[in-house]
């Protein structure tokens, strides 16, 4: 699993790799760590190579929706392959996190939520 | 047919696992998504299994055998111990709850049972034994 970091315009565009599973999710989780603590107030994960979820992975993900709310950070998820979407949906995780479309519809969801 | 996969207690060696699993799975009569549930399923039961029951000690194995049964697919993990999961005494966790604390974890076991058809845990002959039972229309025998 890797995980490419980068800004584009007002926005925090982490990306995601690979395999997001019982080893690897530390890295993800550590990349919203950072995000949260430079004071990152729009976040996009780019899913559109990430290959497999875990609990491990949906557990960092849930982990800091409230926190995120609290402190009025924005977070989108875009590039989510149908098997991906799938995991989201069983625990109904895809009605609480925002999962667009595309990185434009990501940004105008986050936008729009301002 | 019958699988059998044996791998020691490495968070690094679920990936292996993963596609040894998904392997057997692919000749199924599976979609991609309804395989990659099943997939998820036995990595859900062998991460806990590294975690909580061996700790990571890598020295520890864990054995996969995976059966076609006539309507479906059985996965039997397999590791030494007597440390019963209670199974019965589990209840499934409140999403909202866990969201609004904070937690990583405690989704696993919740997965599994929405996944899998059967799910079982026992000890026999000092091993420690977890059971998934998928069913499959048009299963391969």
């Amino acid at each position: 699993m890797d995980i490419k970091v980068s800004n584009e315009d007002t926005f925090h565009v982490i990306a995601v790799n690979g395999d997001l599973d019982a080893s690897s999710s530390i890295g993800l989780d550590n990349a919203l760590k950072h995000a949260f603590v430079n004071n990152e107030k729009r976040i996009l994960v780019d899913c559109s190579q990430l290959n497999y979820i875990s609990s491990a992975g949906l557990g960092v993900f849930m982990s800091y929706l409230q926190e995120f709310e609290d402190h009025h950070v924005s977070i989108a998820l875009f590039g989510v392959s149908s098997k991906i979407l799938d995991v989201f949906q069983i625990l109904g995780l895809d009605q609480l996190l925002t999962i667009a479309f595309s990185k434009e519809a990501a940004k105008l969801s986050i936008v729009n939520e301002l | 047919m019958s699988y059998n996969y044996k791998f020691f207690c490495s968070r690094e060696n679920l990936k292996g696992m993963r596609d040894f699993v998904n392997n057997v799975l692919k000749n199924q009569s599976l979609t991609e998504n309804e395989i990659n549930q099943v997939v998820l399923a036995v990595d859900e039961i062998c991460s806990n299994m590294i975690v909580h029951a061996h700790n990571g000690n890598e020295d520890d194995t864990i054995e996969l055998n995976v059966r076609n049964q006539p309507e479906g697919i059985l996965f039997e993990i397999v590791d030494k111990g007597d440390n019963l999961f209670n199974l019965k005494g589990y209840q499934d966790p409140s999403i909202h709850d866990i969201i609004q604390q904070g937690k990583k974890g405690g989704v696993g076991l919740f997965l599994v049972r929405k996944i899998m058809d059967n799910v079982e845990v026992f000890n026999e002959d000092s091993q420690h034994i977890w059971r998934l039972y998928k069913k499959i229309s048009d299963a391969k025998k």
